[in-house]
């Protein structure tokens, strides 16, 4: 099994920490991984980016050009990286702050209202962990455990009183993903 | 036993470092190396070894640092990317011509000039050929992951004692920010005192009774001495090109086409093998470790074997002189590459394979 | 008081701010509330006023400012980290008839350049220097400056500044004051508008000093970084009012007229 994953939005939506979870959850259930992030000065309000491979074997590039799924977050990152979907993957976006949505017909397509449900039920700050349960209902690479292995390993100490809450929002995402357009 | 963590590349050197029993770091600010700095200050090394970190004013402040560091037979280290590696070069020629032990990162980016702070191979002639005056060579190191990030700098600085010279990790910004699962050694205790004496007696650690008076300088106003101190320079390069020449050959056996590339590029060529080979195309990879001394020799017998040569370097191609000194005219050798921070794709370089190589 | 409608308030009688041509229309690329946008407000307006746009050769640094090209809408060279000083006194020199000033960061002007800066200073070259100081390295993601404040926090300061051990914090201004080559050097702020109309006609003293061949004059700007102090713009100027002003004073460190 070998994953390619990009995640894609802008600079304070949480995309590379979710990588990183990802990737952590990957290292704990003793799979190959690796976390390649976009850089620059990112903090003048840029797009943000990663990729994030898990196989079960060696990888050979940390860098690809194509992806087995896509994560979405903003329009920007639609325009570039609807295309870079192999065909048969996996889109999942938000559609929040989406004008041009993705119309792909050889692609399975899915969204996720994760940033108004997050808002909802006061889970802002773990936003993006709700848009990292609704990929995990579609592609349960990695076990429960090792997520909260990962959430452990990823988050600084101080932070741990918050694993409970990334696990609520991880399991809002699995109930809320939905699809917009599938293969069959 | 064997540490397991998820690292950047910065990251992991800069754990490593400490735990290869370094006694200093001298650092400068720069994307996309920051993190080496940032990861030691908060480590707090000083309480862990006694290791210092110092941010220093400037590239040119920290190298001479490290001169003055390395005269006293500690083991001292310093990162930086390239505009900050290019400021560095008069502090290394004197640290080359002083015959000083000294571990130095650069985390490569694009140029030239202030350029890009995107990642990039166009330092390969600076690394290799002498980036400062006068005819001295570094040993330069090029890791392609995480994992040789962080052994490159226990390495590092095991071959820089042995030769007494400096010594080059030659990185880039895409291994310098990208996480990978990595092992790290174990602490290994800094020198003491007494080891310092006795390992290197040329340190300038205060004249006893005992022996003679130890000067560092790189001058020799007589010309005479000037040349045999260059001559016995250069021996030590040719036993370094015997002993520490490094490389890694990937799926060479039966390949009928080679790619030589290295660090970034050579991750990047790997995957490209992969897709060459399900198209039924026998290619294999070269990939050389040390960039100086270079795998001259493999590179030749390869050639007998193989029908063409792609190098893919993300610059405008440089390594490739060094493989074409190596082929000869045997057989054909052409460049791929991207430039200004860009990295090509696996599928790009299967496509250049195809029409500079194979078809070509 | 008489309604007014849209339409009249766009009158150009009506009108009471207008940005200066001198700046071009590239949206700036700082972060929103940081004070290099009003900094370069001030700088483009004095050249404006003084109708000198033809005559004025700008040197950028290496820094956040490193754009400043982008958004100066006059002829400007970007000079390589801390060496715009030694840039500008070539420029100066070739071109004696020209406006020539520098516009440089605390990492640019008082660390990796500070040799090019005394000595610029110290030749007493007829140039404009306007200095911001926002006590860290705005650009490569908040480390420590030269001006950075004891114990104040920062990437390569985590546990904040330790005298002991980073040194103490550069009062780089005080320090060419001291040079027989300045002849005038001031310390201001942008932060509010009673601020910003000093530091203009501060920078207003410091170009009229280049047209009468005075020497070199030296303006710092105390400003914030509100991404590198990890702050929101407001509590980022409270901040720079109650830690950075104590130490770093505002008003006119030297002036020989
Ligand atoms: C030789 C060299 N070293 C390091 C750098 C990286 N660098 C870019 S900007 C900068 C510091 C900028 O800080 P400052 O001058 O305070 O300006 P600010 O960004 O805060 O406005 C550094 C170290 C570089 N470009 N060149
Ligand atoms: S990083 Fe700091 S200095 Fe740079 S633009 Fe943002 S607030 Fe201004």
């Amino acid at each position: 099994m070998t994953e390619e994953i990009i995640i894609a939005g802008f600079g304070g939506q949480g995309v590379l920490s979710m990588g990183k979870i990802l990737a952590y959850s990957g290292v704990m259930e003793n799979k190959e991984v690796s976390w390649m992030p976009s850089y620059g000065p990112e903090m003048r309000g840029g797009t943000a980016n990663v990729i994030v491979i898990i196989s079960d074997e060696r990888i050979s590039s940390p860098i690809v050009n194509s992806f087995d799924t896509a994560i979405i977050l903003n329009q920007q990152s639609m325009d570039k990286f609807e295309k870079t979907v192999k065909p048969g993957g996996i889109l999942i976006y938000d559609p929040n702050g989406i004008t041009r949505h993705p119309g792909r017909k050889d692609i399975n397509i899915y969204t996720i209202e994760a940033a108004d449900e997050a808002s909802k039920v006061g889970l802002s700050k773990v936003f993006n962990m709700v848009v990292l349960g609704g990929y995990l209902k579609l592609k349960p690479i990695v076990q429960p455990e090792y997520i909260r292995k990962g959430l452990e390993k990823s988050l600084p100490k101080r932070h741990h009183g918050m694993i409970p809450e990334n696990e609520k929002a991880i399991d809002k995402g699995k109930e809320i993903i939905k699809a917009v357009h599938l293969l069959n | 036993m064997k540490e397991l963590r998820l690292m950047k590349g910065n990251e992991a050197f800069a754990e490593a470092a400490i735990r290869a029993g370094a006694d200093g770091y001298f650092g400068y600010p720069i994307t996309p190396q920051s993190e080496v700095m940032e990861y030691l200050m908060a480590e707090k090394p000083e309480e862990r070894t006694g290791m210092i970190v110092l941010q220093a004013e400037s590239e040119i402040a920290a190298i001479n640092m490290v001169y003055g560091g390395a005269a006293c037979g500690k083991r001292v280290l310093t990162s930086s990317s390239s505009p900050g590696v290019s400021l560095k070069q008069e502090g290394i020629s004197y640290i080359a011509g002083a015959e000083l032990p000294c571990v130095i990162l650069n985390v490569a980016r694009g140029g030239p000039g202030l350029g890009t702070i995107q990642p990039a191979q166009s330092d390969y002639f600076q690394s290799t050929k002498g980036g400062g005056h006068g005819d001295y060579k570094m040993l330069v190191l090029a890791p392609s992951s995480v994992q040789e990030m962080a052994d490159f700098a226990g390495l590092g600085f095991e071959l820089a004692f042995k030769y007494r010279n400096p010594v080059l990790i030659l990185s880039d910004g895409a291994i310098g920010q990208m996480m990978e699962k990595v092992e790290l050694d174990e602490q290994r205790p800094r020198f003491t005192d007494e080891e310092i004496k006795n390992n290197t007696p040329w340190a300038t650690t205060g004249k006893t009774k005992d022996r003679e008076r130890n000067i560092i300088t790189s001058l020799d106003l007589d010309s005479y001495k000037q040349e045999l101190h260059n001559l016995d320079l250069q021996a030590k390069y040719r036993e370094m090109e015997k002993n520490e020449t490094r490389y890694e050959a990937i799926s060479c056996d039966d390949a009928e086409y080679l790619i030589v590339a290295y660090g970034t590029s050579a991750r990047l060529s790997q995957k490209a093998v992969d897709l060459l080979r399900a198209e039924g195309i026998k290619v294999g990879l070269l990939r050389p470790i040390t960039l100086f001394p270079f795998p001259t020799a493999v590179i030749a017998k390869l050639a007998d074997q193989v029908k063409g040569i792609l190098t893919v370097e993300m610059s405008a191609g440089q390594m490739i002189e060094d493989v074409r000194l190596a082929v000869g005219c045997r057989v054909k050798v052409e460049h791929f590459g991207r430039m200004g921070g860009i990295i090509p794709s696996p599928t790009e370089i299967v496509d250049a394979m195809h029409k500079k190589i194979i078809g070509g | 008081m008489a309604e007014i409608t849209k339409e009249e308030l766009r009158q150009p009688e009506n009108l009471i701010y207008k940005k200066t041509d001198l700046l071009t229309d590239k949206p700036l690329s700082y972060c929103p509330g940081c004070g290099h946008g009003t900094a370069h407000r001030i700088v483009m307006e004095v050249l404006d006023e003084m109708g000198i746009q033809d005559q004025t050769i700008g040197i950028a640094p290496v820094g956040c400012s490193v754009l400043a090209y982008e958004f100066m809408n006059i002829d400007m060279q970007q000079a390589a980290h801390g060496r715009a000083p030694a840039v500008a006194t070539a420029v100066k020199r070739l071109h004696p008839e020209k406006f020539v000033f520098t516009y440089q960061g605390d990492g640019d002007l008082a660390a990796i350049g500070t040799a090019e800066t005394i000595h610029a200073c110290n030749r007493g070259e007829n140039i404009v220097i306007i200095f911001i100081n926002n006590g860290i390295y705005g650009m490569t993601g908040g480390q420590m400056a030269p001006t950075t404040l004891p114990g104040m926090k920062s990437s390569t300061s985590p546990y904040g500044r330790d005298v002991a051990t980073m040194g103490n914090p550069l009062k780089i201004t005080e320090l060419i004051a001291q040079l027989p080559g300045t002849i005038y050097v001031t310390r201001q702020a942008v932060h509010t508008p009673a601020n910003v109309r000093k530091t203009k006609k501060a920078v207003r003293k410091a170009f009229e000093n280049q047209k009468l061949n005075k020497g070199l004059s030296f303006v710092e700007i105390v400003s914030n970084c509100n991404s590198g102090w990890k702050m929101t713009p407001r509590q980022s100027n409270e901040w720079m009012v109650e830690n950075m002003f104590p130490f770093y004073p505002l008003g006119d460190i030297k002036v020989n007229d």
